[in-house]
């Protein structure tokens, strides 16, 4: 970890301090983890209300080739997904593999809308996997086709049962997207790029805006009323209860997308093909299952338990290990995720969580452990 | 007696024998929306610097030690239904345990209310 004197600010950081933010050292920049409000005023905002985020610390870039296909093609070396068949205006899911078919890091990719854009793809990384994943991606890349990593963008995300209220008023054309669609728009006669995806469960989207023009949009967003400031703290705990993974802790580069329960990252042309990285091992977990696998914990008990604690059976051995864990406000209660044996993984089985040397009585759970809400347009 | 501080920022206040800790409120605004308490049994013996319990905000757990020599004599179960009394009244309801000291003398060392301010503002 950076320093002090080295870490990064965001174009927000002023007015994260503004704000009464507590900034922490995170992958390198200061990030505001909580706002006065505190995690739980936060989290409830973001499932009540609207939340602002500021994520201008995730990597965004593009890769530049002389068109779609050859682009996309390029991505596919690395990655499981169909990034060729990816429709304008559409944005996927995906993850970068290793050569055993491990996670180097999972990550956004949006085929941007407009001919003028063709062969262009708009990807966002985890800020923590920045250097790795570029570097992976550079050197995979045939001599046609270039990565540009954008260094002048901020990226918030605005989220919540209310964002698309909220964002109708500053940026009309937010409301025809569908969930993962993107468009170039006007945000207050900013020029932004905005998908409808996140990481909170909720509808909502992420807007990419020029860095000198992120704080009057934050501003604008935060001068109404049913939006409030959220922080890392409040992000964690809410993409927590929708089930979603955080790279370096649920997944990582000895986990495979089977293991890890994201196999919607492989589609069906790669699949057949199976000419990805890792595929052998890959296609081999997809038939016969993955030794170990990511499933949800919910515990008895008030304690919550941790990344790092040991899951045991009820027989006493040691069946795995969680991932994440802590408190989900949104039900009052202990929440975790972590892998174990595929033995131990059916929904209904009974488990215990190592904590502080005591065993806390635990659930293998279906996730999301709070129903995503994610934005569905209706049939024309 | 007036109320006593540690560095690990416990409050301290003393009837008789019988010491009553809890965290300060400059701890609790550090530690965030508190979730989970879990006290220790009534009944053991703590030495200074034991840990005597742990805080459970939304983010992490921290442990909380025993400032003084002595022996568990009540702990304040009220705090498992509801851990958030320690934001909201941290230096009052949500005291955390009552220890019986072993040594009185123990609390000559500890740091009355203006040492503490003066070792907050050097935080």
């Amino acid at each position: 970890m950076a320093d002090a004197e080295t870490l990064l600010s965001t174009p927000l950081t002023d007015l994260h301090r503004e704000l009464g933010a507590r900034l922490v050292p995170f992958a390198g920049y200061e990030m505001p983890v909580q706002y006065p409000a505190g995690i739980i005023a936060e989290h409830a905002q973001t499932r009540e209300k609207a939340g602002l985020f500021d994520v201008s610390h995730m990597g965004q870039a593009f890769l530049v080739g002389p068109d779609h296909e050859t682009t996309a093609r390029a991505l596919e070396t690395m990655v499981p997904s169909d990034v060729a068949g990816l429709k304008p205006g559409r944005q996927r899911y995906t993850v970068l593999l290793n050569a055993d078919g491990g996670i180097v890091d999972d990550l956004m990719v949006t085929r941007p809308l407009g001919a003028e854009n063709d062969g262009r793809l708009y990807l966002v990384v985890n800020a923590s996997r920045k250097d790795v994943d570029y570097a992976m991606i550079a050197a995979g890349l045939p001599g046609n086709v270039r990565l540009e990593p954008i260094e002048d963008r901020a990226l918030v995300a605005l989220q919540g049962p209310m964002a698309a209220e909220v964002m109708a008023s500053h940026a009309p054309a937010a409301a025809d997207l569908a969930f993962m669609g993107a468009a170039e728009m006007e945000f207050d006669g900013i020029k932004v790029h905005v998908s409808r995806s996140g990481y909170t469960g909720e509808d909502g989207y992420e807007i990419s805006v020029p860095a000198g023009a992120a704080e009057p949009l934050a501003r604008a967003l935060l001068a109404d009323e049913r939006v409030g400031p959220v922080g890392l703290g409040a992000r964690d705990s809410l993409r927590l209860e929708a089930g979603l993974c955080l790279y370096g802790h649920d997944l990582d580069e000895t986990t495979s997308p089977v293991e890890g329960g994201i196999t919607f990252v492989l589609q069906k042309r790669r699949k057949e093909a199976g000419d990805f990285p890792g595929a052998t091992r890959i296609l081999s977990e997809l038939a016969k299952g993955a030794r170990r696998v990511r499933v949800g914990l919910t515990l008895a008990g008030r304690a919550p338990a941790r990344e790092g604690a040991e899951i045991r059976s009820t027989d006493g051995p040691v069946i795995g290990v969680l991932t994440s864990g802590g408190f989900a406000p949104t039900l009052g209660a202990p929440i975790a995720m972590g892998y174990v044996d595929a033995a131990h993984a059916a929904t209904g089985t009974q488990v215990k969580l190592v904590v502080r040397g005591r065993e806390l009585d635990a659930e293998v759970a279906a996730m999301p452990f709070v129903q995503q809400r994610y934005y569905r347009k209706p049939a024309a | 007696m007036s109320t006593r501080y540690t560095e690990d920022h416990e409050w301290i206040t003393v009837d008789g024998d019988i010491a009553t800790v809890g965290i300060t409120t400059y701890a609790q605004e550090q530690l965030g929306d508190v979730v989970f308490v879990e006290l220790p049994e009534v009944g053991r013996k703590v030495s200074k610097g034991d840990e005597a319990a742990v805080v459970e905000s939304v983010k992490a757990a921290s442990e909380v030690y025993a400032p003084l020599d002595g022996e568990i004599v009540e702990a304040n179960d009220a705090l498992a239904d509801a851990p958030g009394k320690v934001n909201e009244d941290p230096e009052g309801a949500a005291w955390f345990v009552k220890i019986r000291l072993a040594d009185a003398g123990q609390l000559e060392g500890l740091m009355d209310e203006a040492a503490y301010k003066a070792h907050l503002e050097g935080l």
